[in-house]
């Protein structure tokens, strides 16, 4: 059998592709098939060795979530706007501190070094011993939310609302003290939310050839343009990527899911659970198809 | 030329370049900046490093300190019994050791699974090529406890297509408690947060210029050795940040290694997730306040390997490719 150059051409890219798309459809396919019949039943747990049985009723779950479950519209859209409202700041603010960063000076090794903490302090395991033990001393088991791991820590280091309290002394309104207060609270929370995207905008600006500033600035192009023409165009494949990666982990620390694995695994309710998981994670692939589709356009690829 | 040598009596003029008046207002310019820089540094910085100082101060603190409400920070009797008392019941040298082997295999498996799967959908024309990438997406996507229960029961009876069962009399065997499940998925592509490092070597390679892979082809090199020798050279960038990424979530992972329990000879994880149990029971410590600075210092032990291991890289490599500009 002859093939032409595109077929062969195709046929080693699904060669490439293939470890993942078995993957795929073994475990990650499998298990939302499960998933979605799960939302289409009753599920019973009957115990810890024989697993849980399934009866079918229809889309009892799905009208349940929206009509008599008194907080999943509620939470669902809250968790979607905190994403809207944040995605934006994070992504300029990590590409911001990653040029500030990708600079020469002195002492850059450590405060790289320090810009990654953040995906340390943040990982699973290392965030949750520290939530435990902190739960511990406050007493009783707290559930593991994120505002919670984000601001991990918050009763050791100095008490930031102490000292802005303080300006009451000086006689300022307490409604623009409370402002003060929560924007402290939201830089804080963006700083922490950033190490990961700043890692990739290093690398990414790590990864443009020095010799293209050379050129630029033998030809006279001033610091303006050199970031516009040169740094932005080369960074935006992973400014998508940021983009994606910042909604897709908003929404896996957002109180849809803490919701839904409440739903499951307090409530042992599966069929109601598995409905949010299902519901929250179309609607996140649906914003970020509509983010695709109008960054995509304005991408800059190589070709 | 008359016009070129009147130009240069020009610009020799130009208070902004020759003068030193010129030449100190760039200074200035430069210094304000740098100041600028700092400042913002330093206090990002902090806000960082904030909860760190803390954990690191309360590591040092004796009982004393902890009960001495004057104490701030700066331990007035500070010990080093946290940390052996830790070592110790975490069993840290050992399971360390154990655990950066099985890290290491998995990081190297799942980089080479990853800038596989993400070079064929940034180059080649795959039929349903979306559709197939938005699998991808999914993987992301989909919250992880969705699918604990289907994974768990599929490595519980673990026999795809019945391959397993030829080997095995016909039955299903038990992969829970190894680490096996994890392995198996890692090398499939669906590992701990294999679909963004897949999404990452995409972006990556699609932002690489075509020309290099086409003349590797016209030179008549494979589709595979092109992979290999040009391509994945080009990437080291993307290698590095994968590879670092994979290293600290692997290590911390909470998920796929309490899912499928394996053993905590191999999880650090594991075991600071129970230190506090460990160490209130065995060394019966009851005061969660006490206890809770052995975590401290289990913290900081777990911390420390995967700090040595960024900057390391980040020197050695990121700078390295800064350096020679492999890229362009």
């Amino acid at each position: 059998m002859k093939l032409t150059l595109a077929r062969k051409k195709s046929i080693v890219g699904l060669i490439f592709v293939m470890p993942f798309l078995i993957g795929f459809t073994f475990f990650i396919a499998y298990g939302i098939i499960t998933t979605v019949r799960m939302s289409f039943s009753d599920v019973i747990v009957a115990g810890a060795t024989s697993g849980v049985e399934m009866s079918w009723n229809n889309f009892v779950n799905y009208i349940n979530a929206f009509t008599v479950h008194p907080t999943f519209p509620e939470v669902l859209g809250t968790s979607i706007l905190n994403m809207i409202i944040d995605v934006p700041l994070i992504i300029f603010f990590s590409l911001f501190m990653a040029l500030l960063i990708n600079q020469k000076f002195r002492g850059r090794t450590i405060v790289r070094a320090i810009f990654f903490m953040p995906v340390i302090l943040g990982a699973p395991a290392i965030a949750n011993a520290l939530l435990a033990a902190r739960a511990m001393m406050v007493g009783g088991v707290s559930p593991a939310s994120p505002e919670v791991m984000a601001s991990l820590g918050s009763n050791l280091n100095v008490d930031v609302n102490y000292y802005l309290y303080m300006l009451s002394d000086l006689a300022i309104p307490e409604t623009l003290i409370g402002y003060i207060v929560d924007a402290v609270h939201r830089i804080n929370n963006i700083i922490i939310a950033s190490g990961v995207q700043i890692v990739i905008f290093l690398a990414a600006l790590q990864s443009i050839p020095p010799t293209v500033y050379e050129a630029a600035k033998i030809e006279g192009a001033t610091p303006y343009e050199t970031f516009w023409l040169i740094t932005f165009p080369m960074v935006s494949p992973l400014i998508l990527t940021n983009v994606v990666y910042t909604i897709i982990d908003s929404f896996t620390t957002s109180p849809v899911v803490t919701l839904s694995y409440s739903t499951i695994f307090s409530d042992y309710n599966y069929g109601l659970g598995s409905v949010f998981s299902l519901i929250s994670s179309l609607a996140v692939c649906l914003i970020l198809v509509i983010v695709a589709l109008i960054l995509g356009k304005r991408t800059f690829y190589q070709t | 030329m008359q016009s070129l040598s009147k130009k240069f009596n020009q610009l020799k003029n130009d208070p902004t370049i020759s003068s030193k008046r010129g030449r100190a207002e760039r200074k200035l310019k430069e210094w304000v900046f740098a100041l600028f820089r700092t400042a913002l540094v330093l206090g990002i910085s902090y806000v960082i490093l904030s909860p760190l100082i803390g954990i690191i101060a309360s590591s040092f603190f004796s009982n004393e300190d902890n009960y001495n409400p004057i104490v701030y920070l700066i331990p007035q009797s500070p010990t080093l019994e946290r940390y052996i008392t830790s070592i110790m019941r975490m069993d840290y040298f050992t399971v360390l050791g154990n655990m950066m082997l099985y890290v290491v295999g998995l990081t190297v498996l799942q980089v080479i699974v990853c800038s596989m799967a993400g070079y064929g959908f940034a180059r080649f024309n795959i039929p349903f090529k979306r559709v197939l990438f938005a699998c991808v997406i999914i993987t992301i996507v989909l919250p992880s406890h969705t699918i604990m229960y289907p994974l768990y029961t599929t490595f519980q009876t673990f026999n795809p297509l019945g391959i397993v069962g030829l080997f095995n009399e016909g039955s299903s065997v038990n992969l829970l408690g190894t680490p096996w499940p994890v392995i198996i998925m890692t090398a499939l592509g669906v590992g701990l947060r294999s679909g963004l490092y897949i999404f990452i070597f995409n972006q990556f390679f699609r932002g690489l210029p075509k020309e290099i892979e086409e003349a590797a082809l016209i030179d008549g090199a494979g589709n595979i050795r092109t992979y290999l020798q040009v391509m994945m050279p080009n990437a080291t960038a993307a290698i590095v940040t994968v590879t670092i990424f994979s290293v600290v979530w692997q290590y911390n992972d909470n998920f796929l290694g309490r899912l499928f329990n394996v053993s905590d000879d191999i999880l650090l994880s594991r075991r600071i997730g129970s230190l506090q149990a460990t160490i209130a029971n065995l060394d019966q410590i009851r005061d969660p306040s006490i206890t809770t600075l052995y975590v401290y210092a289990g913290v900081v032990l777990m911390i420390l390997p995967l700090l040595l291991i960024y900057i390391f890289m980040q020197k050695h490599l990121i700078e390295g490719i800064e350096r020679s500009g492999i890229v362009g």
